[in-house]
């Protein structure tokens, strides 16, 4: 369906086609970085963890200062010192959001484990509103300019269209980001006892896992990559509010479900969904339609896949 | 000392008590098997046991050691391995990260790799699935698989909560055969069974469970010979 509504578009324009190609990958490498801690979370204590789209907006948030403490200004600084210091900057924020979401957990969420499901549920939404409202009284309600560092020189592609520096550098490290997750999850004995603790968690103590410890591993590795998005996010959009997390967050838990929720490869490929479906949907209809193609595209694929596009076909148990 | 001493354990399941003053002690060695109807508190005992469901009273101690209200990952790490009522293979993993996880609480990497391998030969059916994930495994390779886990962790205690439930005929021979071994290797088990009569015929002693109490207890011969045990277990 989707290629009949497109292929005509492409035929039509193929270097625009592209250009939109382009914008949506790099969105959707955004929107993975951030829904692979939803599915993460979600995959081992099935909480759907409303702050994380704060602890997003947070990261970049943290990396404001830092930017000026390694002397990083907007028009002055440039060179390889410049990208140096953005990977130095990034590893601190992500080592910062990754540690307060571990401190999150370890109040909000822990002492509810064995609650009700709606409890945690709320604690959540209470946690997403209590960052909205510390960024709020740090920064303010306004729109907060993020110093554009990145020079984003156009590489051509095919038929006119162009590819950004900032495109490439957004592209290149979620994709390395999702390896090196991957990796770590399939092959390292903390990701096996993260998956086994996300499968049936008495069976993973009675391995000797400690439980407590896995999950707060979890939500550490996620934060950490929501926080390596928010920087990434100030670099590529130079513009940051303190609740961006909400709305980015919806749509980076929307591709989270859409892809399999509880699944690393499903989010990373439902983020890439969404950003490609929001690219075209804001190029080639109207932008205020956008979120209808993508909860439309969402419900459909959800009637005849539940469990996402590459949601669990195992039985449980 | 005995190997184990569980000692008048009360444990409750929210305000239900499971278990009213069990007591029974397990020397190293030994084969001791938990029999009793649906219901009577077989799992939970072993449940008290590796910490899944501390007691609201009583002690359990293993090799001298007070181990009550321990954490079940701590108390694997002290020896004592359990093969879950269920079996509880990780569905989505394969033979291989099964076996891999029942080692967490070693760090010896050679050894741990060398005892894979021998897993993978006393079950040699899962060795031709090693890299096929556990919830595709039939009911009897899965049980191998939770057997094979558990010993993973080179336990001195094995627990196994009736591993011979919903099997083939021949699975059973079979996994019972595996219980003679894993003991003469020099492995103590405590073996729970709603299949009383092969249970007592590997067993050394064993008790018998009635609606959370222990009712009765003695050598698998007395047992065996007893009308009460007669009736009630062996159906005859
Ligand atoms: N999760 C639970 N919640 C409440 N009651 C339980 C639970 N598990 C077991 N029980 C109760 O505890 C008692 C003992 O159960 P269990 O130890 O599973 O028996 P067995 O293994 O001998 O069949 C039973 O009356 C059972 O209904
Ligand atoms: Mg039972």
């Amino acid at each position: 369906m989707l290629v009949v509504l497109l292929a005509p578009k492409a035929a039509s324009d193929l270097s625009l086609f592209v250009q939109i190609l382009v914008i949506g990958i790099a969105n959707g490498a955004i929107y993975a970085l951030i829904a692979l801690g939803y599915t993460m979370v979600y995959g081992i204590i099935e909480l759907i963890n409303f702050a994380h789209g704060d602890v997003f907006t947070l990261g970049a948030f943290l990396s404001l200062p830092l930017l000026g403490a390694f002397g990083l200004t907007e028009g002055k600084s440039s060179g390889v010192s410049v990208y140096l210091a953005l990977i130095l900057i990034a590893a601190i924020v992500m080592l910062l959001t990754g540690t307060i979401n571990v401190v999150i957990e370890r109040v909000a969420y822990r002492p509810l484990r064995n609650a009700p499901r709606l409890a945690p549920l709320i604690t959540a939404v209470g946690m997403s509103f209590i960052l909205e409202g510390i960024m709020y009284f740090w920064r303010g309600a306004s729109p907060i300019h993020y110093p554009d560092l990145i020079p984003n020189p156009r590489i051509p592609l095919l038929a006119g269209a162009t590819i950004g520096l900032k495109d490439i550098i957004v592209i290149v490290v979620a994709i390395v980001l999702v390896i090196l997750l991957t990796v770590f999850i399939n092959g390292s004995k903390l990701g096996k006892a993260m998956r086994a603790t996300a499968q049936d968690r008495e069976a993973a103590q009675l391995m000797g896992i400690d439980i407590n410890r896995t999950i707060a591993a979890t939500f550490f590795i996620g934060a950490v990559l929501a926080g390596a998005g928010g920087v990434i996010f100030g670099l590529y959009f130079n513009s940051v509010r303190f609740d961006l997390g909400f709305g980015v967050g919806l749509f980076a838990f929307t591709a989270a479900v859409f892809g399999g929720i509880g699944n690393i490869q499903g989010a990373a490929l439902g983020g890439l969904a969404i950003g490609l479906v929001q690219a075209f949907s804001n190029a080639y209809y109207q932008s205020a339609l956008t979120d209808v193609w993508i909860f439309a595209i969402l419900i459909l694929v959800l009637v005849f896949r539940p469990t996402g596009l590459l949601g669990m076909q195992v039985p449980e148990r | 000392m005995a190997l184990l001493e569980v000692d008048s354990i009360n444990t409750f399941y929210g305000r239900v008590q499971a278990l009213h003053g069990v007591s029974l002690s397990i020397e190293e060695g030994e084969i001791v098997t938990l029999i009793g109807s649906n219901g009577a508190g077989k799992t939970t005992t072993l449940r008290t046991i590796s910490g899944l469901n501390p007691p609201a009273k009583g002690r359990v101690r293993f090799r001298g050691r007070d181990i009550t209200g321990l954490a079940p990952n701590r108390v694997v790490g002290l020896g004592i391995g359990q093969v879950p009522e269920g079996r509880r293979v990780f569905h989505r993993m394969t033979v291989r990260d099964n076996l891999f996880l029942g080692a967490y609480v070693r760090n010896d990497r050679d050894d741990i790799r060398g005892d894979e391998e021998q897993m993978l030969t006393l079950f040699p059916r899962l060795k031709e699935r090693r890299n096929q994930i556990g919830g595709t495994l039939s009911g009897g390779e899965q049980q191998m698989l939770a057997i094979g886990r558990a010993l993973m962790s080179r336990p001195k205690l094995l627990l196994l909560d009736e591993p011979s439930l919903g099997l083939a005929p021949i699975m059973v021979d079979t996994i019972f055969q595996v219980i003679r071994d894993i003991n003469q290797r020099g492995t103590t088990i405590l073996l729970i069974e709603q299949n009383a009569a092969k249970a007592l015929a590997v067993a050394n002693r064993g008790y018998v469970l009635e609606t959370g109490r222990v009712v009765k207890e003695g050598t698998a011969r007395a047992l065996l010979e007893s009308p009460d045990v007669q009736r009630a277990y062996l159906g005859i």
